[in-house]
């Protein structure tokens, strides 16, 4: 028997870290996705254990300044994406208005540390999340292209094909033939 | 990125080849450690040892004496440790049907050999900072596909 499943993303990353935070009794508050604020001190092998325990189910703690931003940066744009929010202004200006910092700013760190723009990465989250609708909700390429808002199902098209090498319609059979298989 | 390795590996027979791929990794701007094997055999048992370090990257060649680089990919997607390697298809044309055929075999980049080596820079720059991406941002690997 086979099953298909879709995730919500911000409940899953979410609940598993309540989850962890109680299991380690700690006493926090969630100040952001991805941020919490401990109410009380914490010893360095209370948190190490807590890092370790959390590190198998792919959360890191991040200390870097410079990754804290881009881990934000991400986050929003992932959050944009994936949840379909309904952003009125510009991309730059919306990222710039959550992150409470200069768009030039964030723009240059990010190319800086991840080696790709946030242009690019915004059109990677888009191409995977259209991906998933296809493959997973069986959705047409029209009906995502007016979803995340394209011009036109040609332009998504292009972009996929751009960022891939592949047509939306050849990655939908190769996932098909691969789910087959196994 | 700055401050990690990663790890990347090639099997390819042709030994012009492996030297273009190692010297276009060292001019990239990431540091990487790259591993060399020179047919699938000798791949096959480095990755089957389990005290060695699997590379995040693998690099096959198609066309290879004694083991094919369809056959390591069908081994690799067949054993439970080897399953996570991201594996890119490195080869000479091939047919259409070829291509698709080593993605529904599991590979998730297929790369046509450039005969520049400039531009062999500059895909083998793009497969890394998009596996990047998925090794990252919590990207579904199994939805990893690039043809360059």
């Amino acid at each position: 028997m086979k099953l298909l499943l879709k995730f919500d993303f911000t409940k899953v990353c979410n609940t598993i870290l309540k989850q962890k935070l109680e299991a380690h009794q700690f006493n926090y508050q969630q100040t952001a996705f991805g941020e919490i604020e401990l109410m009380a001190k914490v010893s360095e092998e209370q948190l190490k254990r807590f890092h370790d325990d959390i590190n198998d189910f792919g959360i890191e703690i991040i200390e870097d300044p410079k990754k804290i931003v881009i881990q934000k940066i991400k986050d929003v744009i992932v959050d944009m994406v994936f949840n379909e929010r309904d952003v009125n202004v510009k991309t730059s200006v919306y990222l710039a208005e959550q992150l409470e910092e200069n768009y030039n700013y964030l723009s240059n760190l990010f190319s800086e540390v991840t080696y790709t723009s946030i242009e690019n990465f915004i059109i990677l989250q888009k191409i995977e999340y259209t991906k998933i609708l296809l493959t997973n909700e069986e959705l047409s390429l029209t009906e995502i292209a007016f979803k995340l808002d394209y011009s036109s199902v040609a332009h998504l098209s292009k972009q996929f094909k751009n960022t891939t090498g592949i047509t939306p319609s050849a990655f939908q059979r190769i996932i098909a033939k691969r789910k087959q298989i196994n | 990125m700055n401050s990690d390795y990663i790890n990347i590996a090639l099997a390819d027979d042709d030994e012009d080849d492996r030297l273009f791929f190692t010297e276009a990794f060292d001019e990239l701007k990431l540091k990487s450690k790259v591993l060399l094997f020179k047919d699938g055999i000798e791949l096959m048992e480095y990755l089957n040892d389990g005290d060695n370090t699997l590379p995040s990257l693998l690099f096959l060649d198609l066309n290879m004496p004694k083991k094919s680089g369809l056959e390591c990919l069908k081994d690799i997607k067949a054993t439970e440790r080897l399953r996570e390697m991201v594996i890119a298809i490195y080869s000479t044309s091939a047919s259409e049907e070829d291509i698709e055929n080593t993605f529904v075999k599991g590979a998730n980049v297929y790369i046509k050999k450039p005969n520049d080596f400039e531009k062999l820079k500059k895909v083998l720059s793009e497969v890394v900072t998009t596996n990047w991406q998925y090794q990252t941002s919590g990207l579904n690997k199994d939805n990893f596909l690039l043809r360059l």
